[in-house]
């Protein structure tokens, strides 16, 4: 779970993490507020959307006067802020948080992570930045320190001063890194990252940004993170999705598939790029789905408009093919399907599962395995599309005639 | 031979009572040798009572000691299931297979630490288990779709392992042993360690190994088997299509950092001589183009 940047830095002043003073605002009146209370003479209006790179989308503006701050809080408060990490559609920005102005003399780069090859949290350390640090990894990787920290003695202080001494900091921060740990630690966290770490003229190190993500599988112990979790901020069928224990996640293309199991569900998304399609979704049913589970995912796959067609692959095994099968068929006639529909079944009650697919008198395509699948829900498609071109030259010709009437009757107007 | 376990593997279930664990625990049983392999059930509260005949006892290292089970399995909930874990290693098993999924990442960290020196192996968590076709299935996998033969599968997914599986035996392609090792990134078992098994296994004759994007796992077993393994081993990725930063239902199962891409894993395994395939429908075939 993904929290905003204000979140992370309440949870940061609990650690003792020096961040600037600021406050959230939902509203123009709240940012001016929140200017009037900070006082002094420069203020930074910051766009708070879950996603990285707002400052070169145009999110993060520094203003110097409470006009100021009011205009550009105007001005960003429900803009569409497109990042490399927003994709091309945006986010609509909220919420803002208005801080005091930091006086940056250098920026520095502080994160961590769960490794997987040594099974343990790493904290990298950068004096790069300020910068994209997957830029910096990837081209300068000498220029990230790395400390693989030791789960049952936590950071030390040893640790803590080779990290300090890495970026050029006394030692008088060892607190500050080994805060960040415990923080990390405290909160199940998954990642946390501070991007740029400043250094200020008057020599304090303080958190410019902060970001902190958490383990999902740990939020039922930490209720009061799991309360800052921001819908808007999620995709509206990945939160549906959820409701009903579906594994759900949007993607580009118009073909839906559902499937049981994730690693089988994303080997299924490839074969329908593999034979020429583009999958719209993955959907991992999970292990034990029943009828209204099937149907809640035909729902949610039918109410993305892109969807052209739908592919259903069922491996089963604990799950009996008949069940999916009746499932499928009570989806499709509740939400009064009208996509053409491949299904893919194997496993336990295969036969019986075909069968109550073929007798349902639904036009549902049969496959015999994957490959197969990936090939008719393309042609499907294909077929579709070519079939109602006489229909939309007609519609078409209609329109015209509409339109030149129209353009008939203005012209008389205007006469 | 097999790997892992075979028809004298003796078994108890930790979390016997739980619906998942009762489910599983009887279609296990119900599999080969599973009627002398099941010997033991654990659950504190419920010591002295008996599942279906099979004896619950109060602790894993009772069980042990009672019954001589030297593997466990786990289908305790998320909150305790890391706990469970700690108990097995403690008393000593020879394995511990973890099937619940959804453990947090910290629990695990800490379990993978108290587990360093002892000798205990761990598969999971988050993962369908193990089977050695016709003689023992510990896990949650649809049974008949096993056959016995030489060749090795070793996964990070379930449900895709079954497709490998069901390809196999299509063809005529018996198992050795099938490992599921699971979707998360803090686990027992890499794709390396059981790797090393089957190839020092004279059953097996050809390894399949499926993967998926997050990691660099694959990659590490595949160095691996360019410099050591003996046997011809072909390979899948799932997740060409996966969008970067999004978790592709296995918690382990997110390309990161621009790191551990299904593209990046297949090209190293390419270069280390294993015989990849793109279309996961051609997996079994693939497979049967290494066989001599």
């Amino acid at each position: 779970m993904k929290i905003h940047e204000y979140q992370g830095k309440e949870i940061f002043r609990k650690y003792g993490i020096a961040t600037p003073r600021g406050f959230p605002a939902f509203s123009v009146d709240e940012a001016v507020d929140a200017a009037h209370k900070l006082g002094g003479k420069v203020w930074v209006v910051k766009a708070q959307i879950h996603a990285g790179g707002r400052g070169k989308g145009g999110g993060v503006k520094v203003a110097k006067s409470v006009d100021e701050v009011r205009s550009l809080s105007r001005k960003i408060l429900g803009m569409n802020l497109v990042t490399h990490q927003t994709g091309p559609a945006g986010q609509k920005v909220r919420r803002l948080l208005i801080e005091e102005g930091a006086d940056i003399q250098k920026e520095l780069y502080v994160g961590m992570v769960v490794d997987r090859g040594t099974q343990k949290v790493v904290l990298m350390a950068s004096t790069e930045g300020g910068m994209d640090i997957e830029e910096v990894a990837a081209k300068t990787p000498q220029k990230i320190f790395k400390v693989f920290v030791d789960p049952e003695q936590g950071l030390t202080d040893a640790d803590a001063d080779e990290i300090s001494a890495s970026l050029k900091l006394p030692r008088s921060e060892r607190a500050l890194f080994k805060s960040l740990y415990k923080c990390f630690w405290d909160t199940d966290a998954s990642l946390v990252e501070i991007n740029p770490l400043i250094i200020t003229g008057d020599q304090r190190v303080v958190a410019l940004d902060a970001k902190i993500n958490f383990d999902d599988n740990a939020l039922f112990r930490h209720p009061e993170l799991a309360a800052l979790r921001d819908l808007d901020e999620e995709d509206p069928f990945e939160i549906e999705a959820s409701k009903h224990e579906l594994n759900y996640i949007s993607l580009d293309g118009n073909i839906a598939c559902m499937v049981n199991g994730a690693g089988l569900a994303m080997a299924t998304m490839d074969t329908i790029k593999l034979f020429g399609g583009a999958p719209a979704n993955f959907l991992d049913v999970g292990g034990s789905a029943t009828t209204e589970r099937v149907t809640a995912a035909f729902k949610i796959m039918l109410s993305n408009k892109k969807v052209k067609a739908i592919l259903v692959n069922i491996f089963g095994g604990i799950m009996k093919c008949d069940t999916i099968a009746t499932g499928v068929v009570a989806a499709a006639r509740e939400v009064k399907l009208s996509v053409p529909l491949v299904v893919r079944m194997k496993g336990t009650n295969e036969d019986l599962g075909k069968k109550i697919l073929k007798d349902s008198g639904l036009p549902i395509i049969s496959a015999d395995n994957m490959a197969d699948a990936a090939k008719k829900v393309v042609a499907a498609i294909k077929k579709k599309a070519a079939k109602p071109t006489k229909k939309k030259v007609v519609v078409a010709k209609k329109k015209k005639a509409a339109a030149n009437k129209k353009k008939a009757k203005t012209g008389r107007k205007k006469k | 031979m097999s790997i892992l376990i075979d028809k004298n593997t003796r078994v108890m279930t930790q979390g016997i009572t739980g619906k998942t664990g009762m489910f599983h625990t009887q279609t296990s049983r119900a599999y080969a040798n599973g009627k002398a392999c099941f010997v033991a059930g654990v659950n504190p509260k419920k010591a002295g009572e008996n599942f279906e005949g099979i004896p619950i006892f109060g602790s894993v290292l009772e069980a042990k000691k009672t019954t001589g089970a030297n593997v466990s399995v786990i289908y305790v909930p998320p909150p305790f299931a890391a706990a469970a874990i700690d108990e097995a290693v403690d008393a000593d098993l020879d394995l511990v297979i973890c099937i619940t999924e959804g453990i947090p990442v910290r629990d695990m960290i800490m379990t993978k630490q108290r587990m360093k020196g002892r000798r205990t192996l761990l598969v999971g968590p988050n993962c369908p288990g193990v089977i050695t076709p016709d003689e023992i299935k510990i896990g949650i996998m649809p049974g008949h779709i096993h056959k016995r033969g030489p060749v090795g599968v070793v996964s990070r997914s379930g449900t895709l392992t079954y497709e490998a599986v069901g390809q196999l035996s299509e063809l005529g392609l018996g198992q050795s042993s099938c490992v599921g090792i699971g979707g998360d990134p803090v686990n027992g078992l890499k794709h390396i360690d059981v790797m090393r098994m089957f190839n020092d296994d004279p059953k097996t004759e050809a390894v399949i190994m499926v993967g998926e994007i997050g990691g660099s796992d694959e990659e590490n077993a595949a160095q691996w088997v360019k410099e050591n393994m003996k046997k011809p081993v072909v390979g899948f990725i799932a997740g060409i299509t996966a969008p970067p930063g999004k978790r592709m239902g296995h918690a382990g199962a997110i390309i990161s950092g621009g790191k551990g891409t299904a593209q990046e894993k297949l090209a190293v395994m390419e270069a280390c001589g294993i015989k990849v395939t793109r279309n996961p429908a051609e997996m079994g075939r693939t497979l049967r183009s290494v066989l001599k």
